[in-house]
């Protein structure tokens, strides 16, 4: 099955990317653009076929590797 | 005094912080290829700056990960000193070593400049020749070396004496204007608990003869020397 990981900056954690997207918005003629927080996305393509087992195991690699959780939160999704 | 320099796919300054030991001990340290999940016992490990594994995922996620860091892992648990460097800094922070992590750039351009850095502490092995307040000058080049932990461990930090050093004006200073990267409290620099690992995002080894345009960088190198030799 595939698993969809999204990895987000925590909450007050400073996003000078985002920032830096949302004034380039602004300035294309989007005024109503405020806050942006921008983050990652991850497809994998998980060999398991037990749901829970699949979310636990790529749970495991988000806090191993694919987030930062000093920084980072992530949420998993399981798809198909 | 017996060194070790870790060598990733992307590592460019290893040749550098090599040269700057041989230049103080007369030895030259031995290189260390990422894959080498063993290699020769040695008096410190140095893991340099560069851009190891592209910068893919996160600074430093990939290299952390790598067989040659299980092993310093094991050792640094054991007391064995670990000095990162700039991407070596990144590195050793995402394999645990180190708490907090180096974000981007809080202008978000990358940095190539002589900063101003206050020595916070001589009392480790890596800032002992050093006196507790010295400015210091020393280049810097990175574009992730936004230094940030949370309110508690921040606090732990500064109770322990955890910061190496700080980010400065030339007086001495400590606030924004010395700040090359947005920085929280302008860390540049910190220790683990035991003071025996110590990351730092300038690079001293680039400020080790007078043509480089200084050598405030020198005297680090000379400490670790005297103090494990």
């Amino acid at each position: 099955m595939k698993a969809r990981v999204h990895v987000t900056l925590k909450n007050g954690v400073l996003d000078p990317q985002g920032k830096a997207i949302g004034h380039s918005l602004n300035r294309l003629g989007f005024p109503e653009v405020g806050d942006v927080r921008q983050g990652k996305f991850i497809e994998l393509e998980v060999n398991e076929t037990d749901k829970a087992k699949a979310k636990a195991r790529v749970e495991e690699m988000c806090r191993k590797l694919l987030a930062n959780t000093v920084i980072e939160n992530f949420s998993v999704e399981l798809v198909g | 005094m017996k060194a070790a320099v870790l060598v990733f796919p992307g590592s460019n300054r290893e040749g550098d912080v090599a040269q700057a030991i041989e230049l103080v001990t007369g030895q030259r340290p031995q290189m260390v290829w990422h894959g080498d999940g063993d290699f020769d016992k040695t008096d410190l490990i140095v893991v340099p700056g560069g851009f190891s594994y592209g910068d893919y995922l996160r600074c430093g996620a990939m290299a952390a990960q790598s067989p040659v860091m299980a092993e310093v892992k094991r050792r640094a648990a054991k007391g064995v000193p670990v000095l990162g460097i700039c991407n070596g800094f990144q590195i050793v922070t995402e394999a645990g070593l180190l708490p907090g992590t180096l974000m981007r750039n809080s202008h978000l351009k990358f940095v190539c400049a002589d900063v101003h850095l206050k020595v916070e502490t001589s009392q480790s092995l890596f800032t002992n020749r050093y006196q507790a307040g010295q400015v210091i000058k020393v280049p810097v080049a990175h574009a992730e070396g936004n230094y940030f932990a949370d309110a508690d461990t921040l606090k732990k930090l500064e109770d322990r004496g955890q910061i190496a050093f700080r980010y400065c004006a030339p007086d001495g200073t400590v606030d924004g204007t010395g700040n090359p990267n947005g920085s929280i409290k302008n860390i540049a620099g910190v220790f683990n608990e035991t003071k025996t690992v110590m990351g730092l995002m300038p690079h001293p080894e680039n400020a080790t003869e007078p043509l480089f345009g200084g050598t405030d960088g020198k005297a680090l190198f000379e400490g670790i020397v005297e103090a494990l030799t």
